[in-house]
């Protein structure tokens, strides 16, 4: 065995292919498994994909790197549970590509924020957080409320989510920049296609207070009023299921 | 040197190396390491009988202790919920009169209502519950939909222009935006309240303009829901415009905003996201901090 580990040490490309090997046993042993096993996302029949304007926001929760301070997966701890909200399932990921956990928290996790406080809090928020939250030391992003948000290229980001497997109908591709626009402009005529197409629970609103402007500030309300919100799996889950198999267990 | 051959002083072999001269010498792994890796590898050997490990195709191993970490949480939670339940139990069957006679509640109320109240409230009524701009001060004794305990839950339970069908519903139309009112109209209006309202004293020139007709304006425009006095209604969320309560500002150029483009915030509903005891210590806990009063009527 030394003598065989002699040799190999003293060949530069065997020994990065060696390395190479060894390194991927940990991925391929603990992480490629899970797409195959059937509990890792579970099954739900509510979920619903980003509408075009959602997923202009995420884009832009990206471009500002909001996940460097803020997770979404609320653990399978009881103090994240009684702070925070149902713990984060799989499936609640499911259409995130890339998913947006995170692993540090300099501000709360906000997988659960979609709901929580007004449309009007978010804008106060992102334009001046110390307005609202004096102790607060999130960077201000006042600019998104005067960014006009750019929606040509939406038909293009809902195709690539499409490849990934994220199930948008052509009538959405063709739809993106219209619906965008609609989403933040309840009383316009385009409005009832949103929700024809993505449900009658979609937030139909005038995200940053004015409707006849689309913003990334609209963009990004309308992003964070949904996070946690696309499916009621994880609220399902604790009431239901999740208690039963509780009980199993004992 | 070359590969193979010994240091002549230690003699051992080296790895065949040479650094100006300097040789390094080929030792073997020192057995704390050896035994290192063999004890860690037990452990996991064991780790892997007792917990959830391998996967196997669509399934996977589950382990000896039958260890599940959902499980785990909501056992975590229940057992919490039923140390709790001593007094969550208690403010559950009293009514807000009866809690707030009951001091050991209420030490609990006030402990349990501040963590609440800063995990869920303080984003826009401020840690302190003294308000934002269009964020109202729950500090003080204007309430816009009535301040008496049984109220603010309800408001807590269906929130105010919410998304839950039994919402609070309230909307200051845009009189100047959608045409109601010409611009002297609303500056006539605005010159009514600032010279009636409590508390205003920096009065400027443009306010002695039209108060007359602005209070013949304030008749048919705004008593409708602020009612003829300008005292506001709680029933329709009308605040109180007499007072020196201001939810955006009393200045001129707020006032002016207000009446052209409209008004109406929204507060989240709360039912879906706070139980029934959590709300009634936060209704409780906040109409403590608005003047001591829980229990009494406005």
């Amino acid at each position: 065995m030394p003598e065989a580990h002699r040799k190999l040490e003293r060949s530069t490309i065997g020994f990065v292919l060696a390395i190479v090997v060894v390194a991927s046993i940990g991925g391929l042993v603990e992480i490629a498994p899970l797409f195959t096993i059937d509990e890792t996302v579970e099954e739900v029949e509510d979920m619903r994909v980003y509408t075009p304007l959602e997923l202009a926001g995420r884009n832009i929760y990206i471009r500002e790197g909001c996940y460097a301070c803020h997770s979404q997966m609320i653990r399978t701890l009881r103090d994240e549970v009684e702070r925070y909200g149902p713990y984060s399932l799989a499936v609640e990921s499911q259409y995130d590509h890339p998913m947006l956990w995170g692993s540090k928290r300099t501000g709360p996790d906000l997988a659960r924020v979609g709901g929580k406080y007004s449309d009007e809090w978010h804008v106060a928020h992102l334009v001046d957080p110390r307005a609202v939250v004096p102790e607060s030391k999130m960077p201000a992003y006042a600019w998104l409320q005067r960014n006009t948000l750019k929606t040509d290229d939406l038909p293009d980001h809902l195709m690539a989510m499409l490849r990934v497997g994220v199930p948008y109908r052509d009538a959405m591709i063709e739809n993106a920049a219209r619906d965008a626009f609609a989403q933040a402009y309840p009383d316009s005529d385009m409005a009832e296609g949103v929700a024809e197409r993505y449900g009658e629970d979609t937030n139909i609103r005038a995200f940053d207070g004015d409707p006849g402007r689309l913003t990334e500030m609209d963009a990004l309300v309308a992003y964070l009023q949904i996070v946690g919100q696309l499916t009621d799996a994880a609220h399902e889950k604790r009431t239901g299921e999740q208690v039963v198999r509780a009980e199993e267990t004992e | 040197m070359a590969i193979g051959e010994r240091d002549p002083i230690t003699g051992r072999h080296t790895t065949g190396h040479e650094w100006n001269g300097i040789e390094e010498l080929d030792n073997r792994v020192p057995r704390a390491v050896i035994f290192f890796l063999i004890v860690t590898t037990l452990f996991s050997i064991v780790y892997w009988v007792l917990m959830p490990a391998w996967p196997l195709g669509v399934t996977y191993t589950k382990g000896l202790l039958g260890i599940d970490q959902r499980a785990t949480v909501e056992k975590a939670v229940q057992e919490a919920a039923a140390r709790r339940a001593a007094w969550t139990d208690e403010i559950a069957r009293l009514d807000f009169a009866e809690i707030t006679k009951r001091p050991e509640l209420m030490r609990i109320v006030r402990e349990s209502g501040s963590t609440l109240f800063g995990d869920n409230c303080a984003a826009c009524h401020g840690t302190d519950a003294k308000g934002n701009p269009g964020f109202p001060s729950l500090a003080d004794d204007a309430w816009l939909w009535g301040g008496d305990p049984e109220t603010v839950a309800e408001t807590l339970r269906i929130g105010i222009n919410s998304t839950h069908p039994e919402t609070r519903f309230a909307q200051m139309p845009a009189f100047g935006r959608d045409g109601i009112l010409d611009r002297t109209a609303i500056s006539s209006i605005v010159s009514f309240i600032r010279n009636n309202a409590q508390g205003i004293d920096d009065l400027g020139p443009l306010d002695s303009k039209g108060v007359k007709e602005g209070a013949q304006l304030f008749a048919e425009n705004c008593a409708a829901c602020h009612g003829e006095d300008g005292r506001g209604d709680p029933a329709m969320g009308a605040p109180d415009l007499m007072d020196d309560s201001w939810l955006i500002g009393s200045d001129r150029a707020s006032l002016i905003g207000t009446v052209s483009q409209g008004r109406q915030g929204h507060m989240p509903h709360w039912e879906d996201r706070l139980t029934e005891t959590d709300r009634k210590i936060l209704a409780i806990y906040v109409t403590e901090i608005a003047g001591g009063r829980a229990g009494a009527a406005r």
